[in-house]
């Protein structure tokens, strides 16, 4: 290492054969194709040497107008289907979303036997989102095993969608009012058949990932979010929880009938770094899993007998006016704000989704890291294009 | 805090800026405010101990018809767990307020957003531009009136 190179960006740098060459910062084009970037987003990195100064992130590139298509629609039900695709890894609590929205708007209630069913498909959905999520992020910063164990995993949740409507990924399931068909029969005992299976696995992740040496020098002290600031920025989900804060929707806003249930919130704590790192976001996905599975093994033994589509509209109509509702998806807090000017479709549609806003935390959490670490810390915020350009 | 006690916590400090409360017959309660006081509100509403709204959960730009646009603000506070929807018009040939963002850094895309689908002016955002649509994008597609354009940088729109 030539000896001036820790002077500032003015002294100019000495190569070997004596050359001088001038430092300056540099910009740097990351994505919009790039293996860690989970889709098509792209980073100006603006970086000095190895060291990043700021970061400029630039979306939009799958922008689908989901907007514009809602207010197009000939019914509210018609919605669903886009709902799906804005967070296509987590459909069932984008789905349910959007119908809490609608049935607020409506004033309906729904019956319980559909609540319960909600409940174990979204917990099963957020199970399968942050294996996805955690199995990608290991991926990201070099392990390639558990990313195969954690797939496997999500086959076997996405088997249970599959039996239930037809569909592994888009399901068009949870409609305004109910649900858009009753559960098979056999399904609530391949539902405890999977719990059985699973959790187990946790404990086999944390082996394998969590604890890994390496795992924990790539994520332990990066990208350190302080509490403030994502209470400022309006984060939410694992990325809020991470940094120490202990609110989540399903508790502290509770929605649907979450308040019926035994489960714990876990938050970072600053395990084996500081609190707030990427560390602690993964491991806060880590333990969710958990906390998900005794709410589907609860609710599960529990689900009454009933219509699922007694209380489904069959025209949806609404009085003018506007709701913002919002419930806790995987990645945090998805919200509708749905406009309604007395017609039969929506007025005007806005989706706050949780990755959008995430993701504009991202500079602040990124400036003074290595590179190498943008990756890490990219993968922790753990974003879904889909929903980030809707 | 209710509805009714923001409403009159906010009304006591700014008067007459506080153009409509509503929360009789609508889904929602809201707070209707002048623009151009939109600043000072937001500034009061987070800094306030009793109010403390620190949590911008959304900000929406809306079309409303008969030549005016909206901002709608959700704001929650994480402190006191209340919430509050807060509206205010704007004229749509002329769309202009102040910024929140330096209150709520999370507006800063949201307003963005905003400025890209209905062409509102934030001003004194730090970084005003086009968040999901091409920069060189023609018009504000979310507006009602907005017709899509035929050709495209040359290139036929195919519906």
């Amino acid at each position: 290492m030539p000896a001036d190179s820790t002077g500032t960006a003015d002294t100019p740098l000495t190569t070997s054969t004596g050359r001088k060459i001038r430092r300056e910062e540099m910009v740097l084009n990351m994505g919009p194709q790039h293996p860690s970037t989970h889709g098509v987003l792209r980073l100006e990195l603006v970086v000095d040497g190895e060291i990043v100064v700021d970061v400029i992130p630039h979306i939009g590139y799958l922008h689908r107008c989901f907007e514009k298509h809602s207010e197009a629609m000939t019914n509210y039900q018609q919605v669903i289907p886009y709902c799906d695709r804005l967070d296509y890894l987590a459909s069932m609590n984008m789905d349910w979303a959007y119908a809490l929205a609608g049935e607020k708007l409506l004033g309906i209630e729904v019956p319980e036997r559909v609540e319960y069913i909600r409940v174990i498909m979204a917990e099963l959905q957020r199970i399968a989102s942050h294996l996805l999520a955690l199995g990608t992020y290991g991926l990201d910063v070099g392990a390639f095993t558990p990313f195969l164990f954690m797939f496997r995993d999500r086959e076997k949740i996405l088997d249970l969608f599959e039996m239930t409507c037809g569909a592994r990924l888009l399901y068009n399931y949870i409609w305004i009012g109910g649900l858009s068909h009753d559960i098979p029969p056999d399904f609530v005992t391949k539902t405890k058949e999977f719990c059985r299976y699973f959790r187990p696995n946790i404990k086999e992740f944390n082996d394998l990932l969590t604890f890994n040496e390496i795992f924990i020098k790539r994520t332990a002290n990066i990208g350190i979010l302080p509490a403030d600031v994502a209470v400022s920025y309006a984060c939410s989900g694992p990325m809020l929880r991470g940094s120490g804060v202990k609110f989540d929707l399903r508790k502290d806003d509770p929605y649907g009938i979450y308040d019926k249930f035994e489960w714990d919130v876990p938050v970072g704590t600053g395990e084996v770094g500081t609190v707030g790192d990427c560390w602690d976001r993964y491991m806060v996905r880590m333990r969710e899993m958990e906390q998900s599975l005794n709410i589907i093994e609860q609710a599960i033994d529990r689900i009454p007998e009933g219509d699922v589509k007694s209380a489904v509209p069959r025209r949806i109509r609404p009085a003018a006016g506007d709701v913002y509702v919002r419930s806790e998806s995987p990645r945090g807090e998805i919200g509708f704000y749905l406009v309604s000017d007395g017609t039969g479709s929506p007025y005007r549609l806005k989706a706050r989704s949780p990755a959008f806003v995430n993701l504009s935390v991202c500079p602040e959490i990124c400036r003074g890291y290595m590179i190498a670490d943008i990756v890490a810390i990219v993968g922790s915020v753990d974003i879904v294009l889909g929903e980030v350009d809707r | 805090m209710t509805f009714d006690e923001i409403t009159k916590r906010l009304r006591d400090a700014f008067g007459d800026a506080v153009v409509e409360a509503k929360s009789e017959g609508v889904p929602e309660p809201f707070l209707k405010v002048a623009p151009g006081k939109i600043h000072e509100i937001a500034a009061l509403l987070n800094d306030d101990t009793v109010l403390r709204f620190d949590f911008l959960m959304c900000l929406s730009g809306v079309d409303n018809g008969k030549e005016t646009l909206g901002v709608v603000y959700h704001l929650y506070s994480m402190e006191h767990r209340h919430r509050l929807a807060l509206k205010t018009d704007l004229p749509a040939a002329d769309p202009k307020l102040s910024t929140v963002s330096d209150i709520w850094p999370t507006a800063n895309w949201h307003e963005r957003e905003a400025w890209d689908m209905y062409g509102i002016v934030f001003e004194n955002h730090p970084d005003l531009r086009r968040i999901l649509l091409p920069e060189d994008y023609p018009g504000h597609p979310l507006r009602k009136d907005f017709k899509v354009p035929e050709f495209y940088n040359g290139m036929k729109v195919p519906y």
